[in-house]
C-alpha cells in the first residue's frame, strides 16, 4: 500500500507541475512579441526554402533577397543589429502554420495577400514589398508566344499549396481549356520536373518564374510569356493579435520604401540629419518622436536605412543585379511610374 | 479490500494521468486558436474547393467540396496501395524461392535484389525511379509505340481504352464462373472425404473461368473494341497522346518504388517460412507417397504460412503508409491533396491533420484485421 502512496504523491506533484505550467503559459500570452524578441536577441523569421532575389541562402548559410531585408530591417529596428535574424526556411504548405503557431514571429516568403488569408486564419498582412502575377513559362522551341496558344491537354506544373493553382484553374476554366495540373510540394521538384520535359508549361508568379529559370539547366531555351493572368501582391505577414509588432513590421517596411523616396541611401543616411527638409529630419531620427509609439528608441528608423538600405537599394542588389528582373515594372515608386506608395511616416 | 484496492489504484492513475494529459494539450489548443482567431470545426468540408487534381479515380474538379476532394486523395492512396501490395507480394514470393533456389545464379542474383533495394532510403528511391526515368523516357512524339499501341513517354503510359459491348454479360459469366467453381471445390472435397477419389480440381476450375466468358462473346453479344491512343500536337515542339487511358508517371514511379522496397522484405518473410518448417515433415510426407506438389501444398505451404502472414502484415502496413511520400513527386494522395493542397487554402491544420491521421489509422487497422482474420484461419487448428 506504501508503494503506491509513494506513486500517488508523484503523480500529485506531476499534476501540480502541470498546472503551474498552464499558468506560466497564460502570463507569457499576454506579452508581447516585441519583448519575447528583444529578451531571445533576435528576431524569427520564416523564409523559402531558396527562391533567388527574395529569400537565398548562400553556400555559407547568409540569407539573402528582399523577403530577407525586411526581416533585417526590424532586426535593426528592434535589436539594433541587422544580423540578429534567425531564419526559417518553410515550405509553401508549413508556413502560416509555422507563424500561427508561434515559431516564426514574421513571415516574409513571398506571399500573396488576400482576404481569405487575412480574414480566416489568423494572420495579418503588413504592407506589399514586391507587386506580382502570375504568369506562365514555356520552352522556346515550342513555338508559344502567348497564352492564347495554349490548346486542350497542357500540362502545368507547379507549386502546392499556393493562390498558384486556384488562379490556373480560373484562368484555364475562363478559356475553356483542359489541363492537367501537376503539383508538387517543393519548388525544386516543379523545375526539375518542367526542366526534364514533364510538363508544357510552368506556372507561378512571374518574379519566381524569372528567379527559377536561373535555376534551369539551359535558362535560354525559356521564354515566360507576356501575359499576366492574376493580381499577386507580395508582401510579410505577422501573426493576429499584436498590434504593436504589426505596426513595428509595416513601417520597418514602409521605411525603407519612403527613404527610396527621399533619397535617402545607406551612404548619405547620417548626412541627411542636416537636411532641410522636416520629413526626411523624420526618417533619420533627427527630429519628432516616432520611435516612442511602438517603445523603439528614436534612431530605429535611421538604423534600417544604414544597415540594410533603402528598397531601391535592396531591390538593385538582390533583384536587378542578380538579372533576375532588371526591370523594376510597377515596382517603381509612385513618383517614377511604379506604384510604390506608402503612408508618410510622421 | 487492500488487495483490491492495490488492483485499481495503478489504473485510475494511469486513467487519470491520460486524461489530464489530454485535457492540458485540448484547454491549451482551444486558448491558443482562440487569442489567433482561428475557428476550428468541420464546416469547411462542405465548401467549394475551387483546385483541380491531376488524377482522380472519381468525378472531380474544383467545383466540388473539400469533402470530394478528400475521397480524391483517398481513393488514391488505396489504389497505389493495393497495387503496390499486389505486385511487392507477387515480387516477394518469386524472389524468396529462389532464394532458396540451388541454382547459383538465380540465388545469388535474388539476394543482391534483396540487399541492393532494402538498404537504399525509399525517398531517395522514389525519386530516382521519378526523376532519373522521367529524363531517360522519351518525349511523346520520339515515342515508339510497343505492340502497335502502348506508348511509354515522359508525361506517362498510354494505353488502349476497352470499348464493351454488354459488358454486363461478360461481367455475369465470370461471376457464373466463379460460384461454380466454389460449388466443384465443396463437391470434391467431400468425395475425397466420403470415398477418397481425387476429382481434379484444378483443371475443371481454369477451365471454366475461361469457357465460360468465352461463350458470353460467341453467343452472349459481347464485344470488345480498343480506343488506341493518338498523338495530338499541340505546338511546335509539345505533344500528347489523346484517347486511350493514360496512366500519369507519378503514379507508375510511385508503385514501382514502393513494390520493389516492400517486395525485399516480403521475400524475406517467405524465406524465413519455409526455412522454418522442419525437413523432417517434408520427408515424412514424401515417404507416405505424396508427390512433390502434394508435399508441397499440403504439408509445407500450410506450415510455412504461418510464419510468413505476421510479419508480411506489417509490410503491407508500411507500404500504405510509406505512400504518403507520394506527396514528393506530385502524386496526388491523401497526403498532397488534402493534408496539401486543402490544408493551405482553407488553413483548418487541426481538423484536416486530424482527420488526415485518422484515416490513415482506419486504413492500417482494416488491413491488420484483415491478415488477422486471415492468419487466424491458416493457425493450427487442434482437435
Amino acid at each position: 500500500m506504501f508503494k503506491y502512496l509513494k506513486q500517488l504523491t508523484s503523480l500529485v506533484a506531476m499534476v501540480a507541475v502541470l498546472f503551474t505550467f498552464t499558468t506560466e503559459s497564460m502570463a507569457a500570452k499576454k506579452s508581447k512579441t516585441l519583448k519575447n524578441t528583444q529578451k531571445k536577441g533576435f528576431v524569427r523569421c520564416g523564409v523559402s526554402q531558396g527562391l533567388p532575389g527574395f529569400s537565398n541562402a548562400d553556400a555559407a548559410g547568409n540569407w539573402t533577397g528582399i523577403d530577407v531585408d525586411v526581416c533585417r530591417a526590424v532586426a535593426a529596428a528592434v535589436l539594433g543589429d541587422a544580423n540578429k535574424v534567425k531564419f526559417t526556411p518553410l515550405s509553401a504548405k508549413e508556413r502560416f502554420t509555422a507563424l500561427t503557431s508561434g515559431e516564426i514571429d514574421i513571415l516574409s516568403r513571398n506571399t500573396t495577400w488576400t482576404l481569405s488569408r487575412d480574414a480566416d486564419i489568423g494572420l495579418t498582412f503588413v504592407g506589399v514589398n514586391f507587386y506580382d502575377g502570375q504568369g506562365f513559362m514555356v520552352r522556346k522551341s515550342s513555338g508559344i508566344t502567348s497564352t492564347s496558344q495554349f490548346k486542350d491537354g497542357i500540362s502545368a506544373c507547379t507549386n502546392i499549396g499556393t493562390t498558384t493553382e486556384l488562379n490556373m484553374r480560373d484562368f484555364f476554366n475562363s478559356k475553356g481549356i483542359k489541363y492537367e495540373p501537376v503539383a508538387f510540394e517543393k519548388a525544386d521538384e516543379v523545375v526539375a520536373a518542367y526542366d526534364a520535359g514533364r510538363c508544357d508549361t510552368y506556372t507561378t508568379d512571374k518574379s519566381g518564374l524569372a528567379a527559377q529559370r536561373t535555376k534551369m539547366s539551359n535558362p535560354d531555351e525559356h521564354i515566360v510569356l507576356p501575359e499576366t493572368v492574376s493580381k499577386e501582391p507580395l508582401g510579410p505577414v505577422v501573426r493576429q493579435g499584436d498590434s504593436v509588432w504589426e505596426d513595428i513590421v509595416r513601417w520597418s517596411l514602409n521605411t525603407m520604401i519612403e527613404a527610396e523616396e527621399y533619397g535617402i541611401t545607406s551612404a548619405n543616411a547620417d548626412m541627411m540629419k542636416t537636411s532641410d527638409n522636416p520629413a526626411i529630419k523624420r526618417l533619420v531620427g533627427a527630429e519628432g518622436e516616432l520611435g516612442a509609439a511602438f517603445g523603439l528608441d528614436n534612431d530605429w528608423s535611421l538604423r534600417i536605412i544604414k544597415q540594410v538600405g533603402n528598397y531601391g537599394e535592396s531591390y538593385k542588389r538582390n533583384i536587378a543585379d542578380t538579372g533576375i528582373l532588371p526591370d523594376r515594372g510597377p515596382n517603381e515608386l509612385w513618383t517614377k511610374g511604379g506604384i510604390l506608395y506608402v503612408p508618410p511616416a510622421r | 479490500m487492500n488487495f483490491k484496492l492495490k488492483d485499481i489504484v495503478p489504473q485510475l492513475i494511469t486513467v487519470t494521468v491520460v486524461v489530464l494529459v489530454f485535457g492540458f494539450f485540448t484547454y491549451n489548443a482551444q486558448i491558443n486558436m482562440e487569442n489567433r482567431g482561428i475557428d476550428f470545426g468541420y464546416g469547411f468540408l462542405s465548401q467549394e474547393s475551387s483546385f483541380d487534381v491531376q488524377f482522380s479515380l472519381i468525378e472531380y474538379d474544383g467545383s466540388h467540396s473539400y469533402f470530394r476532394a478528400y475521397l480524391v486523395g483517398l481513393l488514391n492512396t488505396i489504389l497505389v496501395s493495393v497495387i503496390g501490395i499486389i505486385i511487392a507480394t507477387i515480387l516477394g514470393v518469386i524472389v524468396g524461392v529462389a532464394r532458396l533456389s540451388p541454382n547459383y545464379l538465380i540465388n545469388k542474383f535474388a539476394a543482391f535484389y534483396v540487399e541492393f533495394f532494402r538498404n537504399i532510403p525509399l525517398l531517395l528511391q522514389i525519386f530516382f525511379w521519378y526523376f532519373a526515368a522521367l529524363r531517360a523516357l522519351p518525349l511523346p512524339q520520339d515515342a515508339e509505340a510497343i505492340f502497335g499501341v502502348f506508348f511509354l513517354t515522359i508525361k506517362g503510359l498510354y494505353v488502349p481504352a476497352f470499348i464493351w459491348q454488354n459488358f454486363s454479360v461478360f461481367f455475369n459469366s465470370i461471376v457464373a464462373a466463379i460460384i461454380a467453381i466454389i460449388v466443384i471445390r465443396i463437391y470434391a472435397k467431400r468425395v475425397q472425404e466420403n470415398q477418397g477419389k481425387q476429382i481434379p480440381v484444378f483443371l475443371i476450375s481454369i477451365g471454366l473461368i475461361f469457357i465460360l466468358p468465352l461463350l458470353s462473346f460467341l453467343i452472349g453479344g459481347v464485344g470488345i473494341s480498343f480506343e488506341v491512343p493518338v498523338l495530338k500536337q499541340l505546338a511546335t515542339t509539345s505533344f500528347i497522346y489523346e484517347g486511350g487511358v493514360s496512366l500519369p508517371p507519378e503514379l507508375i514511379a510511385l508503385t514501382l518504388s514502393l513494390s520493389l522496397y516492400t517486395a525485399t522484405f516480403i521475400a524475406e518473410c517467405v524465406r524465413a517460412g519455409i526455412q522454418g518448417v522442419g525437413k523432417g515433415q517434408k520427408e515424412a510426407a514424401a515417404s507416405i507417397g505424396l508427390t512433390p506438389n502434394q508435399v508441397l501444398k499440403l504439408v509445407i505451404m500450410p506450415q510455412a504460412l504461418r510464419i510468413i502472414i505476421p510479419p508480411t502484415t506489417n509490410q503491407y502496413l508500411n507500404l500504405t503508409k510509406n505512400s504518403s511520400l507520394a506527396a514528393a513527386i506530385a502524386y496526388p494522395d491523401l497526403v498532397l491533396v488534402f493534408a496539401g493542397t486543402a490544408l493551405m487554402q482553407t488553413g483548418k491544420a487541426i481538423e484536416i491533420v486530424s482527420i488526415t491521421m485518422f484515416t490513415y489509422l482506419t486504413l492500417s487497422i482494416s488491413i491488420s484485421l484483415l491478415m488477422n482474420w486471415y492468419n487466424k484461419k491458416i493457425a493450427i487448428q487442434e482437435k
